[in-house]
């Protein structure tokens, strides 16, 4: 009861908080986005991030995230370990609260609406922003196929061609040509970077607006690296992609936008975004430049 | 293209002088074991056991000293007592095989599955009646005591490891608990709860009542170990694609867990088929095949050997450790099913 009391306590405090500062950072961030047009708000495919804090128990864990994300394009969140990248990605599909001792503060709104607003299905919400994690994970009960089309038995989703379905996923998550003979085996016998690119097209048969990628690639060998990079910019056509990643390379190569997280001892927060080449060329802040150059983390 | 002429082979594998130089081994450990006993005072098949292990033990490690040194003398000496231990458990559990063998089989004939004992007495020749009252007796109690206790042990497991609710804990501790509950107090509980308040008749119902207040703890126990070795993993992926919590329970935690929870079915199976105590005192034990399991007093296994045990008589006696042998390979076979299903589940993976 006592740690319950303490939570309450502070999400009270991040509430408060977060409606002292939301006015700066909100002209702060369309001031720093000057491409995002107000046509393509108008499209309805807009991810946008208001103060958002977590902690989990007393931790304080992040802190106030302003964050636009540019409907199809790809955004990198990179940092050193521990700075809350991955807190943050998990804020916005609402996975943050699964966690014991968990609490946030801010708002997630897509298209508009606040992800926690009351009366939200929180399963809807998770069809719209799919996610991909850190370590493939296939359902050890199903074959291939049955894999891709989880989500739907999950949802309770109709489609009228599971066929056409599952070979478009496959075909945009660059495995078809590889499994296509074995569509009724177990994922399991799958490589590392086949099960990964299973379970990107696992995410993509809900059909997503939004991708959020958890280090996707940080178990995999370089070769599997590269064919997940290559879906990730085919898929950016289609669809709004957040990538949590360490390798800068890779920030460097998949992503249109990157922004920088640092903790520096307190909860983790937003030292700047902007678009990737400016972020690696010329970025506005000292630390960021360490960091991209190696200097630290 | 050269051609290697290297071919595969085993450098570590044992070759026929080893196997020739274990099996003398052996038998100067139990020519060792002899001469023992004969010159000393040590008698019977425990003081050839014992000297046998013991010149074994001696042997192997004094062989090990000589050709590779204390170390491998060590690991001999201690090799033997681990083989001690694993054979000294696998002893019981043959021998109570073999006597049942020895005094089942001649009770055993093709009668006795298609006869019951309506028609006769403990005391009559072995030929006249039949186990099939019996038999069907204990598959009925067995099937309802499943079929009440399997979906109640895998819900609780799903609430102490899906829900984690507030009354995990207190939950938890009681199911611990009620795995330790004797037999006799769930038979007498149901006895005085239901059987003579409430159904006032001897029948199969009654006694499969308490076999499930006495599965349910297995079932959920070892379901719930299950449970928690399924990766965490799953779950938030499962959730993480728009499945709520149940479908995501029920279409990929418990699939995946499928073989496990099977193995929990026939441990729960196995810790009540031969119960005897609640049978006792609840079923009535009747000689005629019942076809109801909820009216009228319902032969069983366990039931059919205490009564003919008592009755005394050479025949009874034998007809008793037939029933014992037909109980015993019912629950054989129940077990060699369990391991083949959970097994070609987990090789389907």
């Amino acid at each position: 009861m006592n740690l319950n009391a303490n939570e309450n306590a502070n999400q009270e405090s991040g509430k408060t908080m977060t409606t002292s500062v939301q006015p700066s950072s909100l002209s702060s961030v369309a001031s720093a986005n000057p491409q995002r047009t107000e046509s393509q708000r108008a499209q309805g495919t807009g991810l946008e991030t208001r103060g958002i804090h977590a902690w989990f128990g007393k931790n304080h864990v992040l802190s106030d995230i302003n964050l636009d994300f540019t409907a199809g394009s790809v955004t990198a969140l990179i940092g050193p370990s521990g700075c809350g990248k991955s807190t943050f990605i998990r804020t916005i599909n609402r996975m943050h609260e699964f966690i014991p001792g968990a609490a946030m503060a801010g708002e997630v709104l897509l298209d508009g609406k606040d992800v926690y607003a009351p009366g939200v299905d929180v399963t809807k919400i998770r069809l719209q922003i799919g996610m991909v994690f850190q370590k493939p994970n296939p359902f050890p009960s199903m074959t291939i196929g049955e894999n891709v089309l989880s989500g739907l038995k999950l949802a309770q989703l109709k489609v009228d061609n599971k066929d056409d379905l599952l070979e478009e996923c496959l075909i945009r998550a660059g495995l078809w040509t590889e499994v296509k003979d074995r569509l009724d085996t177990h994922g399991g016998a799958l490589s590392g970077g086949q099960q990964q690119r299973l379970c990107i097209a696992r995410a993509l048969a809900v059909r997503p607006q939004v991708l959020l990628m958890d280090e996707p690639c940080s178990a995999l060998d370089p070769g599997s690296t590269l064919r997940i990079e290559d879906t990730i910019r085919e898929l950016s056509d289609t669809m709004t992609i957040v990538i949590v990643t360490h390798n800068m390379q890779q920030a460097a190569r998949v992503s249109d936008y990157t922004a920088f997280f640092l903790s520096e001892g307190g909860p983790g927060h937003m030292i700047e975004v902007a678009r990737t080449s400016e972020i690696f060329s010329q970025p506005k802040d000292q630390r960021t430049e360490n960091y991209v150059t190696g200097r630290f983390g | 293209m050269t051609h290697s002429t290297a071919v595969p082979t085993k450098p570590w594998a044992k070759k026929p002088i080893d196997y020739l130089r274990n099996l003398s081994f052996f038998l100067v450990a139990i020519l060792s074991a002899y001469v023992v006993v004969a010159i000393t005072p040590m008698k019977g098949k425990l003081g050839y056991a014992f000297t046998f292990f013991v010149a074994y033990a001696f042997i192997t490690s004094l062989f090990a000293l000589v050709s590779l040194g204390i170390p491998a003398a060590k690991d001999a000496f201690i090799k033997s007592f681990v083989a001690l231990g694993a054979v000294m458990t696998v002893i019981p559990i043959v021998s109570i095989l073999g006597t049942v063998l020895k005094n089942g089989l001649p009770g055993i004939h093709l009668g006795l599955f298609t006869h019951d004992m309506s028609m006769a007495t403990p005391t009559d020749p072995i030929e006249n009646g039949g186990l099939l009252h019996a038999i069907t007796g204990t598959l009925t109690l067995v099937l309802l005591a499943l079929i009440m206790s399997v979906p109640l042990g895998i819900l609780t497991a799903l609430y102490l490891t899906e829900i984690r609710g507030k009354f995990s804990g207190p939950i938890r501790f009681l199911v611990q608990a009620m795995s330790g509950v004797p037999s006799i107090v769930a038979g007498l509980f149901i006895l005085s709860a239901v059987l003579y308040p409430i159904a006032k008749n001897y029948s199969g119902l009654m006694g499969a009542l308490a076999l499930t207040i006495l599965m349910i703890p297995t079932v959920a126990r070892t379901s719930e170990e299950v449970l928690l070795l399924i990766p965490n993993d799953l779950r938030e992926a499962g959730t993480a694609l728009g499945g709520t919590q149940w479908r995501t329970v029920a279409m990929i935690v418990l699939p995946a867990a499928r073989s496990g929870l099977i193995t929990a079915m026939i441990l729960g199976v196995a810790r009540i088929a031969g119960e005897t105590a609640p049978i006792l005192l609840l079923t009535g034990g009747g000689d005629k095949v019942n076809p109801n399991a909820f009216s009228g007093p319902l032969g069983s296994l366990p039931y059919y050997i205490w009564k003919s045990f008592n009755a005394g008589s050479p025949e009874a006696i034998t007809r008793a450790w037939a029933g014992l042998l037909v109980l015993v390979l019912i629950i054989l076979i129940l077990f060699t099913l369990a391991r083949t299903l959970s097994s070609r589940n987990v090789a389907r993976r």
